[in-house]
């Protein structure tokens, strides 16, 4: 597979604030990556720099061998690019701006007209061709700067939270797009939705402050969560306390949380790191007679390993 | 390139009802100062002195109102980004937005083709010489273009732009005129007054609106609109983090 986007150290600063902290990456095609972080973490000027828009302080970025500055019209020919906010031209309607962008790629006449059907149909809006975009939904919006973003078929595609605003059933569309194209292509997408990560990405990448604090797989990165390996049931409430008991036996188990879900009550049961506790458990409740409507073993949640990981500075 | 951003911003014009309503005021406008102001049937000149003479006051107000939208809007609403992430040079996009609105107020100014009318079936006037006047104020307008796209590039603000193209393009014209002039008569030396005389619109105007082409007034209207493009191009630039 070969490599199509790669970042050297990329520092950004404005002003005296580092917005963006000595960030390296390499992307391949074939990958889907999934950049994480709270807010003001750096997660825009990250792809604003990678897009060719920012100026870095330090580093550089190449995608597809050419070297990205704010002046390589090269460059930027490889790059679909979708801004935070899917900013578009209000007055014009969904066909003329798709048109101006395939222009501005250097489509011509029928070429031009053909590759907007395309893209057009790839998400959907076929209704919508000859509505000005001030008129559209927010869905059908970001639909609009979705197909501006792949019209010209580039190898790298930059979506700055392409699912934001949307309904799930536009969710899941999006994603399903997505995921078709990735194929033959190296993409980067911004979130804030945990199990977009888990249901799209090859790759996950969470930052903090400007710096990369993890960069692996989204079930790897799952595994670092303290629930990764838990136990969890749906139990009795009157039984609680006895099988709060019965688990304290177990040697591998480092807290018991309990929460009341229905006319039940859930008790999980977290494991210390790296240890398995299900046969134990499964083993304690099948002698003790326990009554579990529900058994689960939690391969780690993602959302406790964002906290973790980025929660540290304030807490 | 060029033809591509000047096909969509020369289109924006008219997706409003601005467009309209500019041409409109324009019009009128033009109209009021012509007959009114200038006199134009009091004279018995077979001539468009008095069409033209109004022109730079006329453009003080009206081109930075066509000016002002080039670059704060596209800040305002974001779309700067997507545009300056598209594989368009800088430059070709400065060209086109500023070919767009030279084109729009051309426009306007082709639309008072019936003063020409009027002129011609009361008289015999030099029609070269009303062609040089013409040829002039587009130029002039140029001008004043170029400054409010530097000035649009600043801000994202439309009326704060609006504001600062008025004042700049204000300095230019008044530096011609005798009480600015005799303000700076009593201290500064003969040459550097001959230079701010030398800045003005009027001055270089003057000669175009009454038939003589000097190369001279053109290339210094052709220089101070390149110019600004280029003072334009270096502020979107230098603007791209402020968004």
């Amino acid at each position: 597979m070969s490599l199509l986007l790669e970042a050297q150290d990329l520092h950004k600063s404005f002003g005296g604030l580092r917005a963006v902290d000595g960030i390296s990456l390499q992307l391949k095609q074939g990958e889907v990556l999934g950049f994480l972080g709270p807010n003001g973490a750096g997660k825009t000027t990250t792809m604003k720099m990678l897009t060719g828009f920012l100026a870095p302080t330090s580093g550089s970025a190449s995608i597809c061998g050419e070297q990205v500055t704010t002046g390589n019209v090269d460059a930027r020919k490889n790059i679909g690019y979708l801004p935070e906010g899917a900013p578009l031209y209000g007055e014009m309607t969904t066909r003329d701006f798709l048109l101006f962008v395939a222009q501005t790629h250097g489509l011509k006449g029928k070429d031009a007209a053909e590759r907007v059907e395309e893209a057009s149909v790839a998400v959907h809006l076929e209704g919508v061709m000859g509505q000005k975009i001030e008129t559209l939904s927010k869905g059908f919006k970001r639909r609009v700067g979705l197909a501006a973003a792949i019209m010209h078929a580039p190898d790298v595609l930059i979506l700055d939270e392409p699912t934001d605003g949307l309904d799930p059933n536009q969710k899941h569309d999006v994603r399903r797009l997505i995921k078709a194209m990735a194929k033959d292509r190296a993409i980067i997408i911004s979130t804030h939705i945990l199990e977009e990560v888990e249901a799209l990405c090859t790759r996950a990448i969470i930052i903090n402050k400007g710096r990369i604090v993890a960069d692996d797989v989204p079930s790897k990165l799952k595994e670092k969560s303290r629930y990764a390996g838990a136990v969890s049931m749906l139990v009795e409430a009157e039984e609680v306390a006895i099988i709060q008991a019965g688990l304290k036996t177990i040697s591998g188990i480092q807290d018991i949380e309990t929460a009341s879900e229905g006319q039940g009550v859930r008790v999980t049961a977290i494991p210390k790191r790296g240890v398995a506790i299900a046969d134990a458990v499964a083993g304690i409740a099948d002698k003790e007679g326990w009554h579990i409507s529900q058994f689960a073993i939690d391969a780690g949640r993602l959302d406790d390993v964002f906290r973790q990981l980025t929660a540290g500075g304030r807490a | 390139m060029i033809r591509t951003i000047f096909k969509r911003e020369f289109s924006s014009y008219f997706a409003t009802p601005l467009a309209y309503v500019f041409l409109v005021i324009f019009l009128v406008l033009q109209g009021m100062f012509t007959f009114y102001l200038g006199g134009f049937f009091e004279r018995e000149q077979a001539d468009l002195a008095s069409f033209f003479a109004y022109h730079p006051w006329l453009y003080l107000f009206l081109v930075p109102a066509v000016a002002m939208r080039l670059w704060a809007e596209e800040r305002k609403s974001g779309t700067i980004e997507l545009l300056l992430t598209l594989p368009v040079p800088v430059g070709a996009i400065v060209a086109g937005k500023f070919l767009a609105a030279i084109a729009f107020v051309g426009l306007a100014l082709f639309l008072t083709f019936p003063i020409w009318i009027t002129v011609n079936w009361l008289g015999n006037p030099d029609n070269g010489v009303i062609l040089t006047g013409y040829l002039g104020s587009l130029l002039m307008a140029a001008a004043y273009l170029a400054i409010g796209s530097a000035m649009s590039a600043m801000t994202k603000n439309q009326v704060i732009a609006f504001i600062l193209t008025v004042t700049t393009c204000f300095l230019f014209v008044v530096s011609g005129l005798p009480m600015v002039l005799d303000f700076f008569s009593s201290w500064l030396p003969e040459t550097l007054l001959l230079a701010i005389a030398n800045l003005s619109f009027l001055t270089h105007f003057d000669g175009l609106q009454k038939g003589v082409v000097s190369l001279a007034d053109i290339i210094y209207f052709g220089s101070v609109t390149v110019f600004w493009l280029w003072v334009t191009r270096i502020i979107v630039d230098s603007k791209r983090e402020a968004g």
